[in-house]
């Protein structure tokens, strides 16, 4: 069980170390570090899983499919985008190595 | 050997949720250097996995097919949209994809609450009740979170689907009306009042008007905000929804939802005040106020034209060339183009750099995707800070499609709204050329004073084009 003050404590902890992480970064990594906290978050999918498996009225089923539909569409969407964004940071290749040794 | 499974269940759901805790957070951590950070958006996908598996298996789950059938359905036009959308309109789609994770906090804060309703009379005030299992009363601390939850999320919502309007072009105007300022604060005000009301009597129809006032006021605050100003917004609302996401997490008890939205939240809010930092200006100036319109002093002189052939021959006879890319180049995704080109200058032994204002695009980095993207090296771009003491022993400055992040004014003319934004020091250099598709102002609505300098040269053409002739320039020497 979680209560008020752990729950005080786990925010204050987690918050830190968000802003620890992200101080130093460079600002090419700004839209997907953006991007990739935006997948983060889509965690809260497994809370409008949890939601909608315990709805019982209809407001409530509707509402829980809704919230896991949205939730599903972060997490997925999120996580390609990122993905995407990322697989385009490689170091620079091996040819054009030999070639630059010139210039 | 079941039974033994079934007693170890909770503990091992508690694990996998520990365990995707800590995956989020290396997953951060390592997307936060570009060495690593390739790998860092995987280790957080089997977080995410891990932590949907484990849920499955939660006791006393109903509705499996309602479940199956929104995570599958969702994921899938998801998974599609974001493999197809191109490079330049991911901002947007962040923007999208970040709205519907706000939306989601709301509705489970929604649900928590209509949920409290209906068992009003079956709980005593202050009662503790685990919502996961029980899921019938709230306690106090928990009512509040799903309301702040609720109110935070719907305002990412809304908000980010108006981002991703004007983002994509839908919507293309600011709504702006006198007293504006003192409505939305009024509309705030109330919702915040009914929030608080909520707290002391919990009513459905209530909840209605409240999440309907908070969905409103997203769509309110984000109207009269102008695009130039939308990275900062949407990585606002990012921020907006790991906080709701941590609300609605404690509500329901989630440890690994709490621990994932209050670092968002955290890393977000950071994230933009360094936008906001680097567009000199303030969260609440672009929030409260307007940039834009007449301000500042006219500029007299004449923009002068010059030919692809010319300029072509101008950099390859240069010994550096420093590119700074704009929006433009986006726009017009020249991406591809600039990079064969640079690696025909680089071929002749030109030095040459790509300088990238912190907000150059539509998102801080846009560029660098960009860029990256089309093969570019990323330790042949330089940030703004690296780079701007260069520019005075730099032949050619060339820009693509960017106006504000080189407007010399911005150091010159104190009546300028964009006085005092960090700009590339392009003016410095001892030529520069601007590819422009017309004479006409940029985002900011501001006379550039570089256009009209007597070293500065105007190529008039969408990017994609003139950079084909450049292309051809090069090859004709």
């Amino acid at each position: 069980m979680i209560d008020g003050f752990i729950a005080l404590y786990i925010f204050a902890l987690a918050a830190i170390l968000g802003f620890e992480i992200i101080r130093k970064v460079p600002v090419i990594l700004h839209t997907p570090l953006m991007s990739g906290s935006n997948f983060i978050h889509g965690i809260v999918l497994v809370g409008a899983m949890i939601a909608l498996g315990h709805a019982d009225t209809t407001l409530e089923k509707v509402f829980g499919f809704i919230a896991v539909f949205l939730g599903a569409g972060n997490a997925a969407g999120g996580y390609v985008v990122t993905e995407r964004m990322l697989e385009m940071f490689k170091p620079r290749q091996k040819k054009q190595d030999d070639d630059g040794a010139g210039s | 050997m079941m039974e033994t499974i079934q007693a170890y269940l909770p503990s091992l759901i508690k694990a996998s949720y520990f365990l995707a805790a800590i995956l989020f957070i290396t997953g951060l951590r390592r997307m936060s250097a570009p060495g690593t950070a390739r790998g860092g958006i995987v280790w957080a996908g089997w977080g995410m996995l891990i932590a949907t598996v484990a849920t499955f298996l939660l006791p006393d789950m109903h509705n499996m097919v309602l479940i199956i059938a929104a995570l599958v359905s969702s994921t899938v036009l998801a998974w599609v949209s974001g493999k197809k959308v191109a490079m330049t309109d991911m901002p947007q789609m962040v923007a999208l994809y970040n709205g519907m994770g706000g939306g989601s906090a709301a509705f489970i804060g929604a649900m928590a609450l209509f949920n409290a309703v209906d068992h009003l009379g079956g709980c005593t005030a202050g009662t503790i009740v685990d919502t996961a299992t029980a899921h019938d009363c709230l306690s106090g601390v928990s009512m509040v979170f799903a309301i702040a939850g609720v109110f935070i999320g719907a305002i990412a919502l809304s908000g980010s689907l108006i981002a991703f309007g004007k983002l994509q072009g839908w919507i293309d105007k600011r709504y702006v009306f006198p007293g504006q300022h003192f409505f939305n604060g009024l509309v705030a005000l109330g919702t915040i009042g009914l929030g608080v009301y909520l707290t002391q009597d919990l009513n459905a129809n209530y909840i209605w008007f409240f999440f309907g006032l908070s969905l409103l006021l997203g769509i309110l605050m984000t109207l009269p905000i102008g695009g130039a100003d939308m990275p900062v917004v949407i990585s606002l609302y990012n921020a907006f929804t790991g906080l709701a996401v941590s609300f609605e997490g404690f509500v329901l008890q989630n440890e690994a939802m709490i621990i994932a939205g209050m670092l968002v939240g955290a890393a977000g809010t950071l994230l933009t005040q360094e936008m906001a930092k680097a567009m000199n200006r303030s969260l609440a100036s672009v929030l409260f106020g307007s940039m834009g319109g007449s301000g500042g002093k006219a500029i007299e002189g004449e923009m002068k034209e010059i030919q692809a052939q010319d300029a072509a021959i101008q950099m390859a006879y240069a010994d550096r060339v420093i590119v700074i890319p704009g929006y433009g180049m986006a726009v017009a995704q020249a991406q591809h183009k600039l990079w064969e080109m640079t690696e025909m200058l680089l071929d002749k032994g030109v030095d040459v750099k790509f300088a990238i204002h912190p907000v150059a695009g539509r998102m801080p980095g846009h560029m660098n995707v960009l860029l990256a993207e089309a093969g570019v090296p990323y330790d042949l771009i330089e940030d703004m800070e690296d780079i701007n003491g260069q520019f005075a022993q730099t032949d050619v400055a060339l820009v693509i499609g960017a106006n504000d992040v080189v407007n010399p004014v911005a150091k010159t003319d104190p009546e300028s709204p964009i006085y005092g934004m960090p700009i590339l020091n392009v003016d410095e250099a001892k030529n520069s050329i601007v590819i422009k598709r017309g004479k006409g102002t940029g985002f900011a609505g501001i006379q550039n004073a570089l256009f009209f300098a007597d070293h500065n040269k105007m190529l008039y053409g969408d990017a994609q084009e003139a950079i084909a002739k450049l292309i051809q320039g090069l090859k004709a020497l």
